[in-house]
């Protein structure tokens, strides 16, 4: 299985740049609903699970977002790539979505920062989109059905040829992906200029986007991240302050390996935090299950409220599955007492996890934000507390 | 938490009459927070003195007070009804001041009134200027660089300070009134001056200049529990310099990353906690540096304002109803999302469209007043569209705006691309048109970008409509796929006919045979993520319609499109009605509209919202959707004003069923001719007339009729281009001005009824009987448009006899016309003759007041008289009194005064200098108070007091007559001076009044100069505050100097100085009446249930 977009011959990298745009183009559906557009990007055939972002802002962000891997990303907002592509918004070095749905392709970016065009980056780096008209159809559709299967072709003109060969592709239930996003090889984050080291984390890379580090950093950490098939040996070995895993695609069940290795560091009674993938994965660890949501949340408009302090904080979100856990009330684990911390307003699904009685918590959402509002940040500052909050290590 | 318990009663204010800056919208958001106040149980108490509101119909709260918002009136009515709090941002700038003014008179303390929604310490650190500079700075962001000043030699220092340009904004004013940008020091001096004078702190903030950064908007909420949300952020598409209200503006934010919209949100919030606004809306706004990205924060609004309103329009968030919530005592996570039922108001609505809203202006109705857009809003009202991308957007929205010569268009020629190009570098009403026309003309984007400072991406984005415009123009035929994306941009079948050469009507036929029809999608507020139960839909050739199916016979209902002067709120007021009677009666209504500021555009109001322009080929395709899912029973035309109206014969010709007065009748009341004979065949007299194509056939129709005569174009509106001609002279002068009489552009030439009394009636006619609504005497003689005239309501000198040939003359004219619903006709009884001026076979602009002083649902009746029932019927029902109507009230009825407000403080001509504000019979009126008592001076006292904000009890009066006024202005100057009043008048009527027995102080003249031992003149001691009246009624035509001259800068200075002003005698005599109420202290306070109680038991007992 190839999990690269397929691309026709001659759009590899640097080619065909200035390829008038606009041909036509199909996305197929796995239930067989086609929709017709035109060519954006690359063109080619892509594969992935359909699914939709709601967010106004922050294509790039999206799109550069390891999460997204495997996925094709229909936006709602109808004008996308309005400020162009620069360097320094993406979340990771590559286009992570496996193809692109808009309605509106800006052609002309206004922004001071843009350095190129959203379409000039598509072909840059192969990822097959396409504009069309129903991107609200399309979303009414996949909230209605849910999240599946789906492709687009600008190469292939027969609707049900392409469904045949979509039917032929693995589901996201069952997918172990985190290790095809992750990095290859440890590296550090250190804090900025002038901010003071105060703390070493190491933070599991299961699809981790570059603002997470750099808000840990900003606090003062000094962050080593870890190739998601680090080991607890391979974690505790680098003796931590604290220990970060991070959001990720698939599907958690799958990922035995991040499961073993946070078990580990629970055992070791590191602080711990995590987000997205992270939480899936502190869920399971402590015994708990995992579920695929119908459509999955994914915006910068997505309401959670902790359930302490009775705020609701304006998240952005990210997330296909979410963890199974008694809403209202503590409950046992193998690491102690549990609760939910935060709850996400919209359909009630679990947005956090708290050990009651250990420095562990990690949420669903994403406080690092990027794209998204900043409603959540001081979570960073939460999880600095409860490393300054443990006697310090014997012997760095 | 949930809603707090210790509170029992609120009183609401609202905002007054619709003045430019602040209009219907907050109608819209006090309807909203009273019905929300009142289904939480609460006492709701209501004060605003605007009868052509919603929101002051007796059902709306639970104590109307239709009365002045002064403390003094305020505090009367706290006394009587004790209210636990004051819920004082819902009503625009002026319940703010009011609640300020309430908190420093020590009323709220003294009553224990407790501010809710808003504190005291936040309205002012919100909107003094300083304080919020100290608070954005605070917070980490930056101001302009600014000073502060209190005097003119302070703003010239300050200015050398920040170098030319500055931007001057005065303190505590609405809509930027007195803003503006000085270029050098003699701007500044005159700019700096009158924003000086127009801020009650005497302040003015100097600021460093930010013309042409990109301009942005967020709109927050923010409740107990500190939880915030961004409703909505807005795009300026005209670039800083012109006010937001004047701006094309563009949700969501167009051109800005996620880094950069994040840092607003971030910044907006931290202002909205340091400022610390408790609970509710509040608008800030922002100015970004395109080149670099330096972010200024310009101001905010600590309550529900303009841009809330359109938010909430925009979003479906309706933050007015929330607001109220918050203010007693909910979190946002406790209130439901209206539109999805199942999801928490604590989020932040996401669109998956682009909405655009386009000012529109009344430059026309203020000849000599600049057309330069600039800090200071001038716009009367706006237009909003929603389409799936911004070219549709924006097509929908500029012809929204239903006004020649500022739409998009491909008809002739575009004109030269340097001309275009520099006319469109200084901001117009036309701008955008320009700019399109450049892109015709071959213009670049970058030129244009150049130019205008306009964001390129948007300009490219009309420059698809041009390369489209191209495409189609080569395109040999209209195919089905051409002719989608030509739709899917926006393009109206009328341009698609300027292109190729078509007529609408054939590239309408030509798209409905290849079956190209747009579809309707849902405002969600979420983009889709979760299901709509609110029917608020828009247009777009997209994918899939969502219009449910319903099994209840529809009626449709047009709206009355942007708010213009002469067709403005009391519209939207007739069309909510029918749309609530309708409903009760079983009828499932739909509105069309695209009003952001109104009821009618709430989604709660109607049971399905199409937020679609007022054109025949949107309408029809409204229609059309409707249609295809059940059964319309009925369009209604006649309620929204003209808009609606002129669409109704070719809706009809096409087949749409148009219920009320068909078609043929509102033509035959509109044809002169036509009309004539229906008054001939009643015996009705109409002053003679004649119709003129050229100067020559204009002078013998004078010669034969008699000067003075009125003379107007045909088929205007609102009067416009009227004006009464005294002379042969003036005459020619007129026809010269009105260059473009011609076969097909007549001149009406009608007999002038010098010293006539008018009369406006309204009546209700179902084909076999009359309902008299009422009977309106207008204070000021005939020749000031109805519009801008006071009027009473019962009639005060008019007798029984006048009364009854009244009723038959209007029955006579209702039958001979053919009305099914309103109609209204206007009087003049002149030597006791009773001349029928002109008749409306619709509802007229006094509907609400009509309604409000007899206390009948006049709408809601014609509604139901339009869908089939009997007066009979109604009467029986209830919806009408038994017996009697609006023509026989009990002798002891009320009365009920309607007061004119006009803009002119808002409009300056080409040398900075006031425009003048005499009236005449083109109206400039954009909104009206009522004043309601036992009699009519108190009442009028209330009016001028609702207008003016004060009545003198004392002081000087300064009076200056035309020869024709000098012997009836002699009584009512003498009792004024027995009341007290010193009396201050120019040499010839200073002369007269003694020789009649009143001593009366000589004044210079402005056009004499200041005197040689330094004596002012009039002028100066308006300017120095030393006049409390003035009474000038004006003399001599246009464009003659001296005594005219005079009344001008006597007129303009009060004008800048705020000082009443009375222009008629009539209106000395009323304001005598006035002043006499103040005077003995009796004006109280009366609730419209009250009034309507009393009103309801002296019928019965008639």
């Amino acid at each position: 299985m190839s999990i690269e977009a397929q691309v026709s011959p001659g759009t590899v990298e640097g080619e065909n740049v200035s390829e008038e745009i606009g041909g036509p183009a199909i996305l197929v559906l796995e239930d067989g609903r086609v929709f017709h557009g035109r060519s954006f990007g690359a063109t080619g055939e892509t594969f992935g699970e359909a699914v939709f972002n709601t967010g106004m802002t922050g294509y790039q962000e999206t799109l550069t977002d390891p999460s997204y891997h495997r996925q094709i990303v229909a936006m709602t907002a109808p004008h996308i790539g309005n400020t162009g592509v620069n360097d320094d918004d993406p979340e990771s070095g590559r286009i992570w979505v496996a193809g692109y749905v808009v309605r509106e392709p800006a052609r002309v970016p206004s922004s001071w920062r843009a350095q190129r065009t959203l379409d000039e980056e598509l072909r840059r780096q192969n990822v097959v989109g396409i504009a069309l008209k129903g991107t609200r159809a399309l979303t009414r559709h996949l909230r209605d059905r849910g999240a599946m299967r789906a492709a687009i072709s600008t190469v292939e003109t027969d609707p049900r040829a392409l469904l045949a060969r979509i039917l032929e592709q693995p589901r996201m239930a069952g997918s172990d992906l985190a290790a095809e996003v992750s990095t290859d090889a440890s590296y550090e984050v250190l804090p900025p200029e002038g901010v003071e080291t105060r703390f070493h984390v190491a933070a599991v890379d299961l699809g981790i986007k570059a603002m997470t580090p750099q808000r840990l950093a900003e606090r003062g950490c000094r962050v080593t991240v870890l190739p998601a098939s680090a080991t607890a040996e391979d974690i505790l070995a680098l003796d931590p302050d604290g220990v970060f895993f991070s959001n990720g695609p698939g599907d958690p069940a799958t990922a035995d390996g991040p499961v073993e290795a946070m078990r580990g560091v629970l055992d070791a009674g590191r602080p711990l935090f995590g987000i997205c993938f992270g939480n899936q994965i502190l869920g399971r660890s402590l015994g708990l299950g995992t579920y695929k949501l119908p459509f999955g949340h994914r915006g910068v408009n997505q309401p959670v409220i902790d359930t302490r302090t009775k705020k609701v904080a304006i998240t952005s979100q990210n997330h296909g599955f979410a963890v199974d856990a008694p809403l209202d009330t503590p409950f046992d684990t193998p690491y102690g007492r549990a609760e939910v911390s935060h709850i996400g307003l919209n359909d009630q699904v679990v947005e956090g996890l708290r050990l009651l009685d250990r420095p562990v918590f990690s949420v669903q959402f994403h406080p690092e934000a990027a794209a998204g509002p900043h409603d959540a940040a001081e979570l960073f500052d939460e999880f600095v507390d409860l490393m300054s909050a443990q006697p310090a290590p014997a012997a760095k | 938490m949930p809603r707090r318990s210790d509170l029992s009663s609120v009183l609401v204010i609202g905002s007054g009459p619709i003045v430019i800056g602040q209009a219907a919208e907050f109608d819209y958001s006090g309807t909203q927070a009273c019905r929300v106040l009142k289904a939480e149980g609460l006492r709701v108490i209501l004060v605003n003195s605007n009868p052509a509101t919603i929101m002051t119909d007796p059902e709306i709260a639970d104590a109307t007070y239709v009365e002045p918002i002064t403390p003094e009136m305020i505090e009367k009515i706290i006394a009587k009804e004790r209210p636990d709090a004051l819920l004082p941002t819902l009503g625009g700038q002026t319940a703010l001041n009011a609640a300020v003014d309430l908190h420093e008179a020590g009323i709220l303390a003294k009553y224990d009134v407790e501010l809710i929604g808003a504190n005291i310490d936040a309205i002012q650190s919100g909107e003094d200027r300083e304080s919020f500079k100290g608070i954005v700075e605070r917070i980490g962001g930056e101001s302009a660089r600014s000073r502060i000043c209190h005097t003119l030699q302070e703003c010239l220092d300050a200015a050398e300070e920040l170098g030319y340009p500055v931007v001057v904004r005065p303190s505590f004013t609405m809509g930027g009134a007195g803003s503006g940008f000085a270029h050098d020091e003699a701007e500044l001096r005159r700019i700096a001056g009158q924003g000086l004078a127009l801020s009650p702190t005497t302040e003015v903030l100097l600021e460093e200049s930010i013309l042409g950064w990109k301009e942005y908007e967020l709109e927050l909420m923010r409740d107990t529990n500190d939880n915030v949300v961004v409703v909505c952020s807005i795009e300026n598409l005209d670039p800083m310099g012109v006010h937001t209200g004047d701006s094309i503006t563009v949700a969501p934010a167009m051109t800005l990353t996620d880094r950069e919209y994040q840092k607003l949100r971030d910044i907006g919030i931290a202002v909205i906690r340091e400022v610390g606004v408790d609970t509710g809306g509040c608008n800030i706004q922002f100015a970004v540096h395109p080149a670099t990205g330096r972010i200024i924060v310009i101001e905010m609004n600590p309550r529900v304002s303009r841009s809330s309103a359109l938010a909430s329009k925009a979003t479906g968030f309706p933050i007015a109803k929330i607001a109220a919530k918050l203010a007693v005592g909910y979190t946002l996570d406790e209130i439901p999302n209206d539109i999805t039922r199942e999801t928490p108001a604590s989020f932040e609505p996401t669109l998956d469209y682009v909405v655009v809203k386009v000012p529109r202006f009344a430059f026309e109705k203020f000849p000599g007043a600049d057309g330069g857009l600039t800090t200071t809003m001038k716009s009367v009202g706006e237009a909003m569209a929603i389409g799936r991308s911004f070219p549709e957007a924006l097509q929908k929205a500029m012809r929204s705006l239903e006004k020649a010569g500022v739409g998009l268009t491909w008809a002739g020629e575009p004109g030269d691309k340097e001309e275009l190009l520099r006319s469109a570098a200084r901001p117009t009403e036309h701008r955008l048109r320009q700019v399109q026309q450049a892109l015709r003309a071959g213009a670049t984007v970058e030129e244009i970008h150049e130019s205008t400072k306009i964001d390129p991406w948007f300009l490219d984005q009309m420059l698809r409509l041009e390369e489209m415009a191209r495409v189609l123009a080569a395109a040999g035929k209209l195919d089905e796929e051409l002719l989608r994306e030509a739709k899917g941009l926006g393009f109206s079948d009328v341009q698609i006919g300027e292109i190729t050469g078509k007529h609408e009507d054939v590239v309408r036929e030509l798209r409905h045979a290849l079956g190209v029809h747009p579809v309707y999608l849902t405002v969600d507020t979420c983009a889709a993520e979760f299901e709509a139960r609110t029917p608020y839909l828009y247009s777009s050739y997209d994918e899939e319609t969502e219009v449910p199916t319903g099994d209840r016979p529809k009626i449709i209902i047009l709206g009355s499109g942007p708010n213009r002067i002469g067709q403005g709120v009391e519209f939207d007021y007739s069309c909510v009605h029918a749309s609530f009677a309708l409903s009760d009666a079983g009828f499932e209504t739909v509105m069309v509209n695209c009003n952001p500021e109104t009821v009618s555009t709430d989604y709660d109001t109607s049971d399905r919202l199409y937020f679609e322009p007022l054109t025949l080929e949107d309408v029809l395709e409204v229609v059309r959707a409707e249609q295809a899912t059940g059964q319309v029973a009925g369009v209604i035309v006649q309620l929204g004003g003209q808009t609606p109206l002129g669409l109704a014969r070719r809706l009809q010709e096409a087949g749409v069923p148009i219920i009320g007065t068909s078609p043929e009748a509102i033509d035959l009341a509109e044809d002169r001719g036509e009309f004539g004979k229906v008054l001939a065949d009643a015996g009705l007299p109409a002053p003679k007339y004649g119709t003129a194509y050229s100067f020559e056939q204009a002078k013998a129709a004078a010669d034969e009729i008699g000067y003075p005569v009125m003379v107007r174009p045909s088929y205007v509106l609102g009067g416009r281009g009227m004006e009464i001609v005294y002379s042969e002279a003036m005459l020619a002068d007129y026809i010269e001005r009105n260059a473009e009489v011609s076969p097909e552009h007549p001149v009406l030439i009608d007999r002038f009824l010098d010293d006539a009394i008018e009369i406006d009636v309204d009546a209700l006619y179902d084909g076999h009987d009359l309902y008299l609504g009422g009977v309106m005497e207008h204070i000021e003689e005939a020749g000031i448009h109805s519009g801008d005239s006071a009027c009473t309501l019962p009639s005060i000198t008019l007798g029984r006899e006048d009364i009854e040939r009244i009723r038959y003359s209007t029955e006579a004219i209702a039958r001979g016309t053919g009305v099914r619903g309103l109609i209204n006709v206007q009087y003049a009884l002149a030597s006791g003759v009773l001349n029928v001026l002109e008749a409306n076979p619709r509802a007229s602009r006094t509907v609400p007041f009509v309604s409000k002083a007899t206390a009948v649902p006049l709408a809601k009746a014609a509604a139901r008289v339009m869908a089939g029932s009997t007066i009979a019927e109604l009467r029986a029902e209830g919806m009408l009194p038994a017996q009697g109507d609006g023509g026989d009230l009990p002798a002891d009825a009320p009365v009920s005064v309607k007061e004119a407000v006009l803009p002119f403080n808002r409009f300056i001509d080409k040398h900075g200098e006031g425009v003048d504000t005499i009236l005449g019979p083109e109206m400039r009126s954009t909104g009206e108070v009522m004043g309601l008592d036992t009699e009519f001076g108190p009442a009028y006292a209330k009016s001028q007091l609702a207008v003016n904000g004060t009545v003198p009890t004392q002081g000087r009066i300064f009076v200056s007559v035309a020869n024709r006024d000098k012997r009836s202005m002699i009584f009512p100057v003498k009792r004024l001076a027995d009341l007290g009043f010193e009396i201050l008048a120019t040499e010839g009527t200073a002369v007269v009044l003694r020789r009649n027995g009143v001593q009366a102080t000589v004044v210079r003249k402005h056009s004499a100069g200041t005197g040689p031992d330094g004596e002012p003149t009039i002028v100066q001691l308006i300017h120095d505050g030393a006049v409390d009246l003035i009474v000038n009624t004006p003399f001599g035509s246009a464009g003659q100097a001296g005594p005219r001259l005079d009344g001008y800068e006597i007129r303009t200075a009060a004008i800048v100085r705020g000082v009443p002003s009375v222009t008629t005698v009539q209106g000395l005599a009323a304001a005598v009446q006035a002043i006499e109420a103040r005077v003995r202290g009796d004006i109280g306070v009366r609730s419209l249930q009250e009034h309507a109680q009393a009103l309801t038991a002296e019928r019965q007992g008639s």
